[in-house]
Parts: C-alpha cells; sequence; structure tokens
C-alpha cells in the first residue's frame, strides 16, 4: 500500500495552486449565500444558488432584474416540475406528458408571426434565442386545478418580439398557436379539446414586461414536456393560459376563441387571471396546494390575487368586473 | 370435491379479505416508498374514489353472477365486498377532509353547500352508512329480514350518485371514456335487476289469470 503524505499541499505545478484571491472568494459566496437567504430557507435567485439538473443543455442567463421576476418562495423540485404537468397533446394525466413526450421533435422550430403586423415572417429558433438576453425569472406558477410551483424560467419579455414585428394600430389581440402535429403527439385528434391548442392575451397583457417567452427551466433548454422549444408564461394567469410549443403568433383585432374556453366556456375565461374570489363552478379557487413542499399533509396555502403579482398587472384590470370578466 | 364447494372453505374468505385490502396495502406502500408522484395527496384522493367505483360494480355483480353462472355459494362474499366499497369510501372522504380542506368544518360545510359535485358525493356516502351499519346477522335480526332488504335496496341509488360525482369530476378535462365504462357497467347491472323484477311481476300476473 502507498501512502500519500502530502496529498493538497505539494503541487508539481505551481499554476495547479489556487490563487489566495481566488480561494478567499469562496468566502465572498458562502457570505452571498447567507446574505441571499439560502441557508435561512427562503429563497433567492436561481443563477446564484442553483445547481442545474444536468439533464439538458443549458442557456446562458442573467438574473432578471425586472420587479417581480424574482419570487422568494422556496422553488419546486426540478424532478417534480418535469413530471407532474399538464400537456394533452401528450395525455390527460400529469404524469403523462413526461412519459410521452419524447417524440416531439424540436429541431428545425420557426416561429410564424403573423396577421395585423408591419413585419409578418417565420423566425426560426435559433433568430429567437438571438433576439433579446436571455434572463432568469422565478415565476410562481398556479394551475386552474388547484396545485402551484416555482418554477425558474429562462427567456425574455415577450414585448421584444412584439416590438420587433410592429404591430398595426388595429392590433387588439395577440393569439397563440401551439403545435398540434399528430404523428408526434399521440393525443392530438382526442376529443378531449379542439386542435391545434390555441391561447391569446389582450395586446397590452402581451406587452406586459412580465410574460415571457420562454426557452427554458432551471438554467436548461425547456424538457419536451414542459413546453419546449418555446412557449409563453404569464404568471398572474392560470397555467393553461401559457401556451407549450409554439408554432405561430398572430395580431388579431378579434378576442382569440381560446382552447378550454371554447370547450367550457362557463368554466374557463378568456382572462383566466389567478383570483381566490371567482370560484371554478366545481371546486374553490380560494386556496392552493403547492407542490414539492416535503410534506403531503402540509397545509394548502392561500391564493394571492393575480397569483401574487397585483401590484405589477393589477392596473391592466382596472374597472373591469373581474367576476364577469373571469 | 366439486370447485363450487371451494367458495365454501374458510380460507376462501380469507383470500377474498386479502384481494380487498390489496388497493390499501398498494397506496401504503406507495406512499412510504415515494411513488405517488408529485401530488401524494391528489393520487391517494383519486385513487382511493377509483377503488369505491369499482367495488361498488362488484358488489353490485354479485346477484347477477349468482344467477346466471347458478353459483348460489357467492352471497357469502357479498357483505365483505360491500363493507370493503364503505372502507374506499371512508378513504376517500378523508383524503378530501384531510388534504382538501385540513378538517375545517365550516369549510367542508360551505364547499358542500357550493357544488353539486361535493354534495353528491357526500349524499353517496350518508347512502352507505346505514348499509354498513345493519351489515351484521345481528342487524338483520333486529330489523327483520323484510325490512333489513328494503333498507338496502338503497344501494341501488348509489351508482347514480357516484357516476354523477365522477362525471362530474371529470368534466374538467373533458374526459368522459371512464366516466361512460363505468356507466356501462353499473348501467348492465341495474337493468337486470328491473329485468328480472319485470320478469316477476310478469309471472305473477299470468299466474292469477
Amino acid at each position: 500500500m502507498r501512502f500519500r503524505s502530502d496529498e493538497g499541499f505539494n503541487h508539481k505545478v505551481s499554476s495547479e495552486i489556487t490563487p489566495l484571491a481566488v480561494y478567499e472568494q469562496r468566502r465572498v459566496f458562502l457570505q452571498q449565500l447567507l446574505a441571499a437567504g439560502m441557508v435561512g430557507g427562503a429563497g433567492s435567485t436561481w443563477s446564484q444558488v442553483a445547481q442545474r439538473p444536468g439533464k439538458l443543455a443549458p442557456l446562458n442567463s442573467t438574473t432578471s432584474t425586472l420587479v417581480g421576476a424574482q419570487a422568494t418562495d422556496t422553488v419546486t423540485p426540478y424532478k417534480n416540475a418535469s413530471t407532474y404537468n399538464n400537456f394533452y397533446e401528450f395525455g390527460t394525466d400529469k404524469a403523462d406528458p413526461a412519459e410521452n413526450a419524447h417524440t416531439l421533435k424540436t429541431r428545425p422550430w420557426s416561429v410564424e408571426i403573423e396577421g395585423l403586423v408591419k413585419k409578418p415572417g417565420v423566425l426560426n429558433l435559433e433568430d429567437l434565442l438571438k433576439l433579446s438576453p436571455m434572463e432568469d425569472r422565478i415565476y410562481r406558477m398556479r394551475c386552474v386545478e388547484g396545485w402551484s410551483m416555482v418554477i425558474p424560467w429562462v427567456g425574455y419579455s415577450l414585448a421584444e418580439l412584439i416590438k420587433k414585428a410592429e404591430p398595426l394600430g388595429s392590433a387588439k389581440f395577440v393569439e397563440f398557436v401551439t403545435l398540434a402535429d399528430p404523428k408526434t403527439m399521440p393525443y392530438v385528434g382526442s376529443r378531449v379539446l379542439t386542435w391545434p391548442y390555441v391561447e391569446g392575451l389582450r395586446m397590452d397583457e402581451a406587452m406586459h414586461p412580465l410574460t415571457l417567452l420562454t426557452f427554458g427551466m432551471y438554467g436548461e433548454v425547456l424538457p419536451n414536456q414542459n413546453g419546449a422549444p418555446v412557449r409563453i408564461i404569464m404568471p398572474w394567469k392560470y397555467g393553461f393560459k401559457s401556451g407549450k410549443s409554439i408554432v405561430k403568433i398572430r395580431f388579431t383585432d378579434k378576442q382569440p376563441q381560446t382552447a378550454w374556453n371554447k370547450a367550457a366556456a362557463n368554466e374557463y375565461g378568456f382572462y383566466s387571471n389567478v383570483n381566490p374570489n371567482v370560484d371554478h363552478p366545481r371546486w374553490s379557487q380560494a386556496s392552493e396546494r403547492r407542490i414539492g413542499d416535503g410534506s403531503f399533509l402540509a397545509k394548502k396555502i392561500k391564493t394571492l390575487m393575480f397569483n401574487g403579482y397585483e401590484a405589477q398587472v393589477g392596473q391592466l384590470y382596472a374597472g373591469m368586473d373581474l367576476t364577469k370578466n373571469f | 370435491m366439486h370447485w363450487r364447494h371451494l367458495l365454501l372453505l374458510p380460507q376462501a374468505k380469507l383470500c377474498l379479505h386479502c384481494m380487498l385490502a390489496l388497493p390499501f396495502a398498494w397506496m401504503l406502500w406507495a406512499l412510504f416508498n415515494d411513488t405517488l408522484g408529485a401530488n401524494p395527496a391528489e393520487a391517494l384522493s383519486r385513487s382511493s374514489g377509483d377503488w369505491t367505483l369499482r367495488f361498488l360494480c362488484l358488489v353490485l355483480a354479485v346477484t347477477p353472477l349468482r344467477h346466471i353462472t347458478r353459483t348460489p355459494e357467492l352471497i357469502r362474499f357479498r357483505r365483505s365486498i360491500g363493507l370493503a366499497t364503505f372502507f374506499y369510501a371512508c378513504l376517500h372522504l378523508l383524503c378530501y377532509a384531510w388534504f382538501d380542506q385540513s378538517f375545517e368544518i365550516d369549510e367542508i360545510a360551505k364547499d358542500l353547500v357550493k357544488r353539486p359535485f361535493i354534495w353528491l358525493g357526500m349524499l353517496g356516502f350518508v347512502f352507505m352508512l346505514p348499509l354498513a351499519l345493519t351489515s351484521s346477522h345481528a342487524a338483520v335480526r333486529w330489523l327483520g329480514g323484510k325490512r333489513w332488504q328494503y333498507l338496502h335496496r338503497l344501494v341501488y341509488a348509489l351508482p347514480v350518485f357516484a357516476l354523477l360525482h365522477f362525471y362530474w369530476m371529470r368534466a374538467g378535462k373533458n374526459n368522459f371514456d371512464e366516466v361512460w365504462i363505468y356507466a356501462f357497467v353499473l348501467g348492465s347491472l341495474l337493468t337486470y335487476r328491473l329485468w328480472r323484477w319485470q320478469n316477476k311481476i310478469n309471472a305473477k300476473t299470468q299466474t292469477k289469470h
């Protein structure tokens, strides 16, 4: 047996030695962690603290400085966020997308910009990825079914893309058409919804900086089941408004016919803003179950108006009857 | 020994009880091994509801099976299956009261008033209660056979409550395939009884003439 008495202190090449300045940065890093509250249990920005899951290609991004873009709630484990969600093109059970979405082909991918814009056209994914700097944003995500997660997304404000497309004055709404490919999506064609899955926003909602054109989560590109390669995220609306795997963005003067609104207009309104005071006809929206909070016996938490983004988006709906415009 | 005699063995009942307990054992196993997915509360709630519905189908199948296969021995198993149905219904209600409502009685009361989906489920449970409470031999003696039988006809209302409850739950996903399957099974089991009843009436009127 050989003993190595000098491990860690003798270096054949001097360049192997960690410079003192770098060594001392570790202290700074730990202090930052403490300052960010990570050790205390509260959240902090994703890029500061997080380990990437290491499953998919990383995305280069910087921490967003936008107000409201850094939720301080504990981030949901990647394992939960990537195995429990709705994506009906791959099955109606929330475990289905993770099981079935491997068939989705995300390259080549392009998004068509059409309708009432000065610059219609087709943008391929590579162009979209370069259109504006990527930001890390931690958003709460509230599903209309009564559960919620906290997810670090990567993307940039949809407004950046809209500005480049130069919508006409007559464009009042933005419609998002998502992929409906029966060859790669086994449940397209099921009678549950009409396909393709279409979502939409009023122009001012689409232009709101919190509306995120999303390419990644947890520092990596989106897993197929979470809507790869590009989707939208509006953290103040119920999750189903945030369309996945988008292939077309259309600017119109009419309120889009959205998928769930067509399926059950009395249950799912066009706006579908998170609102604890307006119940779904079959269940309460006053509280939610936070996924991945450690114990399944944990009490449900109170749902916040506009999912806690009232300060940022409340003015978009000033004077509106939110019970009627649910 | 004829195979039917096997049904009369005490071991047959033990076997049945084990089978009826299997879904519960699976739930516990999955819970402690963390294989219920991201939302264990929902998984438990759903699966206890599913098993209530399945055992309801099974218990209502006992009599038609007895008649059609001429196996009167099957009657020995009916009470256990009925009580298992009640057990899973209790679990289902417990999941709702505990995980969804944290045992807040006023919240449950509000929920009951507001949502037909919830009160139908609860109504089903209320209809099951007297059946479970009078399942013993002593209860049959106390009530008298005829009255006991009348009381236990309440069971025929359960498929209606259960199916509507299930239908409304699935309406959220517009996903009714399973609802129709259960509706077909339970509908057939109830239709069989209507058919028998009609035949009996016909037979009676014929003997009178």
